[in-house]
Order: structure tokens, then C-alpha cells, then sequence
């Protein structure tokens, strides 16, 4: 029996002039739409999550726990957060929550991450939302034109990522006090913030950016041989970049999430010593 | 064990066709190819597939598979349910011959625009000295079989026909990669790749590397890496800066 009986093709994309004509847009059977869908799901929440603690302006300490959502605080109208890397660049006049003025830094280096764009592209705006799934729109100008030409600063992101990194690794470091300053002590906010700060790290240094800085743009590894060790180490993180993206997203939010709840007196952080 | 297996098989030329229904048998530890052939033999004659190796290192039966591309002889069929309908279609992205033969002659075409290796003028054959550790990280690349999975799924051409005089796929993106990556290649393969490749119109959504049976990491190693060192050239004034100072090339 025959199925999709057609004449010459006359359309566009997989009906283009020439191309086997196919009435099908696509003939995949296994269930491709569920990474996209999943993907658009988990982003959408996180982002509304980040944008309802964002604008909260409030809950983001919790002696000695700081929220990396609001770590440094670069307003003067932050709570007082002892010890904490905190640099008041904008002075008074900053009235918006002062997590909006860091959060810039991180966002941009997720929006504009290799891993991420693939995650987007296909989940937002279905360029593709799976191979071999037609696009539905009828032109297609990729990353040559603005806005998503500034992908290529990607790199510039990667710098300010690492400085935060450092910022948030040194909120761990004053973690292990107690509430009242002390030092040699831990909470289960200090793992919390720990394992946070790891995988942030690990997604970071995993970067294609961090790659190709590190050695990826030599021609001669063999003149470079330090350099070549770091861009295997990179290399191999880089192997994980999806995996560490999506544990580093998680991670950011529940440890934010941890210090909410101490913050707000919902949850008694827990003291191992 | 063997079974009846339902294939839909599409069957035409460039002035139309149609997915045709076979039942066909199907024994223990067959690939499609060999289903194919065994229609060949028993029901459909005339039916057009280009083959050669059957082990898939000569890249000849790509095609597309319940609407998958992959290559015709490395796909099992203890991947499909006994009652599952495997439906098979010739590359959608080229145009068709009969079949599922479709002329990929577009891939040669963008091969012959991509400059071949150019070594420094002043060395001669037999003066190519290099360190393998130097060498060997475009090695991977040339792991490739030339099946053209990667150019049939790369989105920017398969949705739009337009776009394939600007770009020349996956493929040949990594071919310039590799050659970028050569130590002794002395060729301005960035602003080629940028410019004359259409390196800006991929958006790496990784489908490339999805679909390569060789399992090369086009996405990874080649398009990205490429696209950091046009980034380089075109999009950092800080490297821009750094090489004008210190009088210095990309090419250390």
C-alpha cells in the first residue's frame, strides 16, 4: 500500500526543489519533544524562582551564611554581613535590590554558554527543537547578526564568572563559624554552600571559553607543555559541561533556598560542631 | 529468531514518490541494510540504495531512519520492537536521484572551496618535522567517513535551502578546523571559516555531533574551538590589543 502520494517539490526547507518529497514535517517516532519540554520547564522555574529572590531584597543572611544570589553586595543598603566580600561601587543611590546587580554576571554567563544556547535554541525557540525536526519559521540568520552576535563575548562573562567564584568560595570559608563569629565550626549551611561552590567552580573551569583560553587557541601544544596539562584538565571538564550546568543551576538554588529558609526563621540550621 | 517486520520504504524520483509498505523478513542479528537487500531480492527489485562497505567506514547508505539520519548498514534492528513499523527515506536535505539515493554532490562542491593544507613556503617535502602531541588533537577529526549525516541534519541547511550557498555545514567546518589546528598549516582559516564558510550561522545545537557514526565530537572540538578563535579575531578588542602590542599571530 502507498502513503503520501505527491508530485514534484515546489516548498521550502525538507520540501525544497529536488529534496524527496515528504508530506511528513518529520518522521521521528521516539519522543523527542521531551528533552526540549523538560528543558523549558526546569529553566522556566528557575528563572522564576531567581526573579522572586532577586526582587525580595530580603532573607539573603544568615550568620554566617550569605545567599549567592546577594554575594558581594555592591549597593550600601545591604544587610550587615560581617566578613563578607562586600564592595558598595554604587553607593546609596542604588535603591533595587542589590542581588540585581551581581546577578547580571552569572545570567549572562549561563545565556551566553555554549551549553545553554543548545538548551534555548531548542527548548525556547525550537532552532531545532530536536534533529532532524523542521524549524518553523522560514528564515534563519544564526549568530551572525544582533543580538545573538554577543554571544561571541562569552568569554568576558567567563572573567567576571571566576571573580564570583572567588567571592563565593571566600562565603564558604566564613562559613565555618558559628552565628556568633567564631571559628571551627559547621553547619549543614556550610556543606550546603560547600557543594554549591564546587559545582560552581567545576561548570566554570568547565567552560569552552576557559578551554580554548586556557590552551585551546595554541598551535603548538608541545612549546606550551604547562598549558597543555591545563587544557587536558579543561578538556576533561569540559566532557561534563552539560552535567555540571545543570547540577551547578540546581545547586545555586537550593543553596540560596537553604539560606532563605534559615533566614526566615522557616528552619534551624543544623551545627555538626 | 526471525520475524515479520513492517517497513515503510520511500520510493520515487525528483518528479514525486511515496512511502510504500513491505512486510519483510527479519532474522537474529540483522542491520536495515540487510532488510533492505533482502527486499531487493524478493519483492523489490528496482529498489535504489547506494551501499558499499557494510561495516561503516565507507559512509555509501546514509539515509533516515523512522526519521532519525543514520547509516543504513549500522543500524540494528533488535533496536525496533518486533511490531514496530521502521519507516526509511533517503536524506531529506539533498536532493533525490531515486530512492533512497540522493545526490550529495553539494559536499564536494563545498569540499573543493575549502583550500587544502598549506605549508610554510620556505619547507619543502621531506622537511615536515612536527610533535605528535601537536598533531594529534585534529587526528580525531580525520576519523571521518564522509557519510554526510552531520551536513543531512545540520538544521541551517536541511530548513533552509537558501542558506546553503553561505554555509558550508559541519563537515567542512571541521575540516577548517583541522587544518587551523595543524601546526605547520600556515593558511588563514579563520577569517575563511567566518567569512566564506558561514561559521556564524551555526548555532550549536550539536545535531552534528548527535548523528556522527564515527562519534567525532564536531560540536566540542572543531565548531567551538572555532569559534573561539574567530572571537579572537573579530569580537575581543583585549586579544586584539594584546597581539598588536606584542606584535604576535594566532599562530603560536
Amino acid at each position: 500500500m502507498a502513503t503520501g502520494t505527491t508530485g514534484p517539490a515546489g516548498g521550502t526547507g525538507t520540501n525544497a526543489p529536488g529534496r524527496a518529497r515528504i508530506q511528513a514535517r518529520h518522521l521521528r517516532t521516539d519522543r523527542w519533544w521531551l528533552s526540549p519540554a523538560v528543558t523549558v520547564a526546569i529553566l522556566s522555574a528557575f528563572i522564576v524562582y531567581s526573579t522572586w529572590r532577586a526582587f525580595a531584597n530580603d532573607d539573603y543572611f544568615a550568620e554566617p551564611y550569605v545567599s549567592p544570589f546577594y554575594s558581594p553586595c555592591l549597593a550600601s543598603k545591604c544587610d550587615s554581613m560581617p566578613m563578607s566580600a562586600n564592595a558598595p561601587l554604587f553607593g546609596d543611590w542604588w535603591g533595587m535590590s542589590p542581588a540585581l546587580l551581581i546577578l547580571i554576571f552569572p545570567l549572562g554567563f549561563r545565556l551566553t554558554c555554549y551549553y545553554y544556547r543548545k538548551a534555548y535554541y531548542r527548548g525556547f525557540w525550537a532552532s531545532p527543537s530536536a534533529c532532524a525536526v523542521p524549524e518553523p519559521r522560514g528564515k534563519y540568520t544564526g549568530e551572525t547578526r544582533f543580538p545573538l552576535i554577543m554571544q561571541n563575548i562569552h568569554r568576558y562573562f567567563f572573567y567576571f564568572a571566576a571573580v564570583v567564584a572567588v567571592i563565593l568560595s571566600w562565603d564558604v570559608l566564613i562559613a565555618f563559624r558559628d552565628e556568633h563569629g567564631a571559628w571551627g565550626h559547621m553547619g549543614l549551611g556550610t556543606l550546603v554552600l560547600l557543594a554549591n561552590v564546587l559545582l560552581i567552580w567545576a561548570y566554570t573551569l568547565s567552560c569552552h571559553s576557559c578551554r580554548h583560553i586556557v590552551g585551546g587557541k595554541l598551535k603548538h601544544f608541545s612549546e606550551h607543555p604547562v598549558r597543555y596539562r591545563f587544557w587536558g584538565f579543561v578538556s576533561r571538564l569540559n566532557g561534563r559541561h552539560m552535567e555540571l550546568a545543570w547540577a551547578s543551576l540546581f545547586s545555586v538554588a537550593l543553596a540560596d533556598l537553604y539560606v532563605y529558609l534559615v533566614a526566615s526563621n522557616a528552619f534551624d540550621d543544623p551545627r555538626f560542631f | 529468531m526471525s520475524y515479520k517486520a513492517d517497513f515503510r520504504i520511500w520510493r520515487g524520483d525528483v518528479d514525486g514518490g511515496e512511502l510504500r509498505d513491505f512486510k519483510v523478513e527479519v532474522n537474529e542479528g540483522e542491520v536495515v541494510l540487510d532488510i533492505i537487500h533482502r527486499l531487493q531480492a524478493t519483492q523489490a527489485p528496482d529498489l535504489a540504495v547506494r551501499w558499499n562497505c557494510k561495516a561503516g567506514k565507507c559512509g555509501s547508505c546514509s539515509a533516515e531512519i523512522n526519521g532519525r539520519p543514520r547509516l543504513l548498514c549500522m543500524t540494528r534492528m533488535s533496536t525496533f520492537a518486533p511490531e514496530e513499523v521502521v519507516t526509511v527515506t533517503p536524506m531529506r536535505t539533498f536532493p533525490v536521484i531515486r530512492d533512497l539515493v540522493t545526490d550529495v554532490s553539494f559536499n564536494y562542491a563545498k569540499a573543493r572551496q575549502v583550500p587544502s593544507f598549506t605549508p610554510p613556503a620556505d619547507l619543502k617535502p621531506g622537511e615536515y618535522r612536527m610533535q605528535q602531541v601537536d598533531v594529534e588533537r585534529s587526528q580525531e577529526f580525520r576519523k571521518c567517513i564522509e557519510c554526510f549525516l552531520c551536513q543531512n541534519t545540520c538544521h541551517v541547511i536541511r530548513d533552509f535551502e537558501d542558506n546553503k550557498a553561505a554555509f558550508s555545514g559541519p563537515r567542512f567546518l571541521m575540516r577548517i578546523a583541522e587544518l587551523d589546528m595543524h601546526p605547520l598549516d600556515v593558511a588563514d582559516r579563520q577569517k575563511a571559516a567566518q567569512e566564506e564558510h558561514g561559521l556564524g550561522l551555526c548555532n550549536i545545537t550539536k545535531c552534528c555531533t548527535d548523528v556522527c557514526p564515527e562519534n567525532i565530537h564536531i560540536t566540542d572540538n572543531a565548531l567551538i574551538p572555532m569559534k573561539e578563535r574567530v572571537a579572537d579575531r573579530k569580537y575581543d578588542p583585549l586579544v586584539w590589543l594584546g597581539n598588536k602590542i606584542r606584535r604576535r599571530g594566532s599562530g603560536d
